[in-house]
């Protein structure tokens, strides 16, 4: 008998401990290592040296509070919009798609497969200034002659909504998927208008896939740069604008540290507070 | 209510035709919505397999100026961006293969077996889903800093497996959560060891799983542009070649190899809608 016969109870930590200690290793000392830096001060020239510089935060917040709110807003009406497209998307495919909802399924991800910066670059194409969009909005009024999409907060945001969709998609087609259809009908049965069956069955219902749809497309959106940098301005440079160059442009290592702790402490906060606001246990459904 | 809604439904034949269009649109409504939010998601994806094709007059492959296939006969023209795509391909092949067997391994342990550190290995593997991807970039980057480790191939390398491991984990899991365990005792009773069963009997039938996961992972990794950004130093990947060459005007061959990646992606994808199609009996679902 080997050793692992006789030490059954072994058998799942060594299964674990590579991937775990993996994810140890590159995952949870660096977070160590972010907060360590934000409190270091120093230049690439001198070194940096671990001051308790806590003036890292003081300054970062005062100097960037703007960044960090455009970045909330941003975020947040980004996956309202995507919320917005995605649940008569995903209704429709759940309940009308019958034998193509794999395929129309597909028409969802299908996004992800050309690369993120490609398919920004796209939108950087179809918002351009002599682009059809520009020209459709002018002709109807809504864009004045000279004005232009490109490099506003609007452009900022139609990528970001176009580009996390499918993290809003998915979530709310898996719960909108598996609600059993005869509930709706019994609702029906019981002289419900459609209106009032949607709004006391379905959308109860497919609260799970709101509610994670929602987490998975804020929380992304509001570390974003790409889309800031590409479609807008330094005047619509988000957080994740001053982080990235903070870091690999400035090599001002303390500030960035500070900064990208302040992100991650913001977003847990607002996770939180949404959760309790709407209610855990739906998360599990 | 009953009255309201017969007098509503009877007489329903001599509405006039404005009233019956008025239903029509209000019935199919969803349908042209969704149909409108696929060509949404399709649009941008259109725009980078049109442009492969377009011979621009300057730098900037942004108007139209005529049809050309020079660049699908040259994909790799433009110098550094055979280097970028060869470096993404081992970059995805090696962290693809590292986290597919680290996460396949945490999948098991976690599915099959009981044991005290689930909640922690639980929390370790989720925490990375959730995070934002700009501040694990950074994280990491704030720990390569610390060390003094010299940035490059191998550290890209190591953020990709690291950020891949959850999604293999959570994609395997969920396959083997609707393992039937009868099987394999059934292979134990008529005398095959553990290691027989698990190389005979789990493994073949957890590979789809297991194929999935890693194409994820695949997947994943030669898209990644924001952690790879952090931790690169002189090396460049395929999305960092276009984010370097968006500044300059992107050479249509980047919308070559855009379009190839799609065309690969979306034909697996579509092997494994039909390939469920055969595998499900008619009337199964």
């Amino acid at each position: 008998m080997t050793f692992f016969h006789r030490h059954r109870w072994l058998t799942p930590y060594v299964l674990l401990a590579p991937g775990l200690a993996f994810l140890f290793l590159f995952f949870v000392v660096p977070l160590y290592y972010l907060s360590y830096t934000s409190l270091q001060e120093g230049t690439v020239q001198i070194g940096y040296t671990f001051t308790w510089a806590w003036e890292n935060y003081s300054t970062a917040i005062r100097q960037y509070d703007k960044q960090f709110i455009r970045s909330l807003q941003y975020a947040g009406i980004a996956t309202l919009l995507a919320l917005l497209i995605s649940y008569p998307l995903t209704y429709w495919i759940a309940f009308r798609g019958g034998r193509w909802k794999s395929l129309l399924l597909l028409f969802i991800i299908a996004p992800f497969f050309v690369t993120y910066l490609i398919r920004t670059l796209a939108w950087q194409n179809i918002l351009s200034d002599d682009g059809f969009v520009v020209n459709v909005l002018q002709f109807l009024g809504l864009v004045s002659d000279d004005g232009r999409v490109l490099a506003t907060s609007t452009a900022v945001i139609a990528g970001i909504t176009y580009n996390f969709l499918p993290f809003m998609a998915l979530p709310l087609y898996v719960s909108l998927e598996q609600i059993d259809e005869s509930l709706i009908e019994a609702a029906k049965d019981l002289y419900a208008s459609s209106t009032k069956a949607f709004l006391r069955v379905t959308l109860p219902l497919s609260m799970p896939g709101v509610i994670a749809g929602t987490l998975l497309t804020f929380i992304p959106a509001a570390g974003d740069f790409i889309n800031a940098e590409l479609l807008g301005t330094p005047r619509q440079y988000m957080i994740g604008n001053v982080i990235q160059s903070k870091f690999l442009v400035l090599t001002d290592y303390g500030q960035a540290a500070a900064l990208s702790v302040i992100l991650m402490a913001v977003i847990l906060v607002l996770i939180v507070v949404y959760t309790r606001l709407v209610g855990t246990e739906r998360l599990a459904g | 209510m009953t009255a309201a809604a017969e007098s509503q439904a009877l007489p329903r034949r001599r509405v006039s035709p404005l009233a019956r269009a008025w239903a029509f649109v209000r019935r199919h409504t969803i349908t042209v919505f969704g149909l409108a939010a696929l060509v949404y998601l399709m649009l941008p994806i259109a725009i980078v397999v049109v442009f492969s094709f377009n011979d621009p007059a300057g730098r900037y492959n942004y108007t139209w100026e005529g049809f050309t296939t020079e660049h699908w006969t040259n994909p790799f023209g433009p110098p550094g961006l055979r280097d970028a795509v060869v470096a993404s391909v081992e970059i995805a092949v090696l962290a693809t293969v590292a986290a597919t067997v680290l996460g396949t391994l945490v999948a098991l342990a976690l599915v099959r077996y009981h044991f005290r550190a689930r909640g922690v290995a639980n929390l370790l593997i989720f925490v990375p889903l959730t995070a934002p991807e700009i501040v694990l970039g950074a994280s990491l980057l704030t720990l390569f800093l610390n060390l003094g480790t010299a940035l490059g191939f191998w550290t890209i390398v190591i953020a990709h497996v690291m950020f891949c491991i959850s999604f293999v984990v959570v994609t395997v899991r969920a396959r083997l959560v609707g393992f039937d365990r009868h099987i394999e005792e059934a292979a134990m009773d008529l005398g095959a060891n553990e290691y027989v069963t698990f190389f005979r009997i789990t493994l073949p039938l957890i590979a789809p799983g297991i194929l999935a996961g890693a194409l994820l992972a695949f997947s994943l990794s030669i898209d990644d542009f924001v952690i790879t950004n952090f931790n690169s130093g002189t090396e460049i990947t395929f999305p960092l070649y276009v984010w370097g060459a968006a500044r300059l005007g992107v050479p249509p061959q980047v919308n070559v190899i855009g379009t190839m990646i799609f065309a690969v992606a979306i034909a697996l994808m579509l092997a494994n809608v039909v390939f469920q199609w055969r595998r499900i009996p008619k009337g199964a679902q």
